[in-house]
């Protein structure tokens, strides 16, 4: 059975959620082979994870270089590794930097690039949706590797061992003159609530909630489910929440198995963002709202009554 | 300094957007098509460095006929000139295809320091298509940038993504992808757009930029569009009017999703 290889995406010593959805995904294709790149000693913190989910290889490539340069080492790591392992498929996900890397990569290689898959089967088909959840395609690869980006989100993650077998990759030397230098990093602010792409549920406010001040309201509810906090472009345009936590067609897209929209009329630049959640709830006073359409429950009514008499019936539930 | 910009024609993310039944590709005939919003941004990035620099600013669009008038748009704005590259053996082709394409058509352009590109279009949204052209070309990519710094010798950005803001450096030639965060876009004024009309614009087949009809297009690309139809839509759900106790009954939904 050929390898898949999967781009671990990682922070702070942590394999990110993405990256055990992509293991996953990558078990129906063939053999899932784990790629590590980072400084020196980072892939001993992820292998117990990593093999929880089923790697049956992990490949580390250790350097201090590959903090050191934007996207390049990475490829530079998994495009000698389509060439040694030949591997059926590359998952990556679909965040800025996986687009960009799976972007390179497949030029480099030769492969052909599916971006943004919702779901992907054994014959390396992958699921996209497209305009903001108004059209679906399916699409393959007619190339010997495929390079796939997979959208946080979208498959479930399923615990399964793996042989975890580490393998040492070399991350080639990089060249200044073709590669781009990071001589500074300001992380995001890591707040207690989870990231926005990453949560099971996100709570969202938008135009309705009218104020910076009234989003206390949104991050209340959000606190009570344990969810991730976002807002429409109306709101962060308006200077109420700020700009990464912008959920739509400019800002992230979400897959959450909950989404409770505030305020929100869902405009087609919203509904682009966070159409593929599991189960939407949405609150406006305007009954014509368009998110009511794609709503699975929609009540209408004053947010500023509901929201909080919501939060306090999670709180009693839970205690 | 010579500065290219890439541009793209999109559909309007107003209007109705679909794909054709005959061959998955977008049916462009079927929504208005506009210069895409984050191409304006691009194009005003690069007049901003020309003006403290000096140098010429060159709009890059592959796209058919139609394309022209998202061209006409950046020109009255105030770049110089442009290259079009349009020919019936493109359709269909897929990011890769598109980036060779691009990177093919700067080729013919000389001594170029500084490529700006959207860091992603509203169709597509592969996100992908800047990173490819920097790797075809075989510079560096300073992508997502919010911030934009050039002494005409090397590039400096501030590049925002869901990490964090990194600055990251390299010398020209560059290729940089800027964010909605990078400017706001002057509006083309009445002189610009009469100006525009005289500028040169010269449209290239694939054959002029050097690559061959089988390397683009459907029939050729490594990747093919299998199926697509419009979502089904949505099951109505459930509309409720708050009668005072609409916090409650939402958690009751909740409950019986078994979501809290």
């Amino acid at each position: 059975m050929s390898e898949v290889l999967v781009l671990v995406d990682h922070a702070a010593g942590e394999v990110r959620k993405v990256t055990l959805e992509l293991l996953t995904a990558a078990r129906r294709l063939g053999e899932p082979a784990a790629v590590v790149v980072g400084e020196s000693g980072t892939a001993g913190k992820l292998a117990d994870s990593l093999t929880a989910y089923g790697a049956s290889k992990i490949y580390v490539a250790e350097s201090a270089e590959a903090g050191q340069y934007l996207i390049t080492p990475q490829v530079d790591v998994l495009a000698s590794l389509v060439s040694s392992a030949q591997p059926a498929a590359v998952l990556v996900p679909a965040s800025i930097d996986g687009k960009e890397i799976a972007g390179r990569l497949a030029v480099r290689t030769g492969s052909g690039l599916l971006s943004e898959a919702v779901d992907l089967d054994a014959e390396g088909v992958a699921a996209h949706s497209l305009f903001g959840g108004a059209y679906q395609a399916s699409a393959k690869a007619t190339t010997a590797t495929t390079v796939v980006t997979v959208l946080p989100g979208s498959v479930e993650a399923e615990a399964a061992s793996g042989a975890g077998e580490q393998v040492t990759a070399e991350v080639p030397a990089q060249d200044a003159g073709r590669a781009a230098t990071v001589t500074g990093h300001q992380p995001a602010e890591a707040g207690d609530r989870p990231e926005l792409t990453e949560a099971g549920v996100v709570v969202s406010g938008g135009r309705g909630v009218g104020s910076a001040e009234n989003f206390a309201v949104i991050e209340k509810l959000a606190d009570s489910l344990g969810a991730a906090v976002g807002a429409s472009r109306a709101a962060v345009d308006s200077g109420y929440y700020p700009p990464q936590f912008q959920v739509g067609q400019t800002g992230k897209t979400v897959s959450p198995q909950l989404y409770v929209a505030l305020g929100i009329s869902g405009a087609i630049q919203h509904r682009a963002g966070m159409q593929t959640s599991k189960t939407i709830v949405a609150v406006n006073k305007d009954p014509e709202a368009p998110i009511f359409d794609i709503a699975d429950y929609g009540m209408v009514g004053d947010l500023f009554k509901v929201a909080p008499q919501l939060t306090d019936e999670v709180e009693k539930r839970k205690s | 300094m010579n500065i290219v910009v890439l541009v793209k024609q999109v559909p309007d993310t107003w209007s109705e957007r679909k794909l054709s039944d005959a061959d998955h590709t977008l049916d462009r005939a079927s929504a208005d098509a506009v210069l895409d919003e984050i191409n304006e941004r691009a194009v005003e990035e690069a007049l901003l460095a020309k003006e403290a620099q000096g140098g010429e600013v060159t709009v890059v669009c592959m796209g058919p006929e139609r394309a022209n008038e998202a061209i006409r748009k950046a020109l009255s704005m105030g770049a110089d000139s442009a290259v079009h590259v349009s020919d019936e053996a493109l359709h269909g082709s897929d990011a890769v295809q598109t980036a060779r394409t691009l990177a093919a058509a700067i080729g013919t352009l000389e001594s170029v320091d500084l490529v700006i590109a959207g860091n992603e279009s509203t169709d597509g949204r592969a996100g992908a298509v800047p990173a490819m052209v920097a790797e075809l070309l075989g510079w560096p990519q300073l992508t997502y940038a919010r911030k934009l710094d050039t002494d005409g010798q090397s590039v400096s950005i501030e590049r925002e993504s869901d990490a964090g803001v990194a600055t990251v450096e390299a010398n020209l030639p560059a290729l940089v992808s800027v964010t909605e965060k990078i400017n706001e876009p002057r509006y083309p004024s009445f002189k610009g757009i009469m100006a525009a009309k005289k500028k040169p614009v010269s449209t290239l087949s694939v054959a002029d930029v050097g690559l061959s009809a089988d390397e683009v297009g459907l029939g050729s690309a490594p990747t093919q569009v299998v199926s697509s139809a419009p979502a089904p839509p949505k099951e109505a759900g459930v509309k409720v009017t708050d009668e005072g106790e609409g916090g409650v009954q939402i958690v009751e939904f909740l409950s019986g999703q078994k979501l809290v």
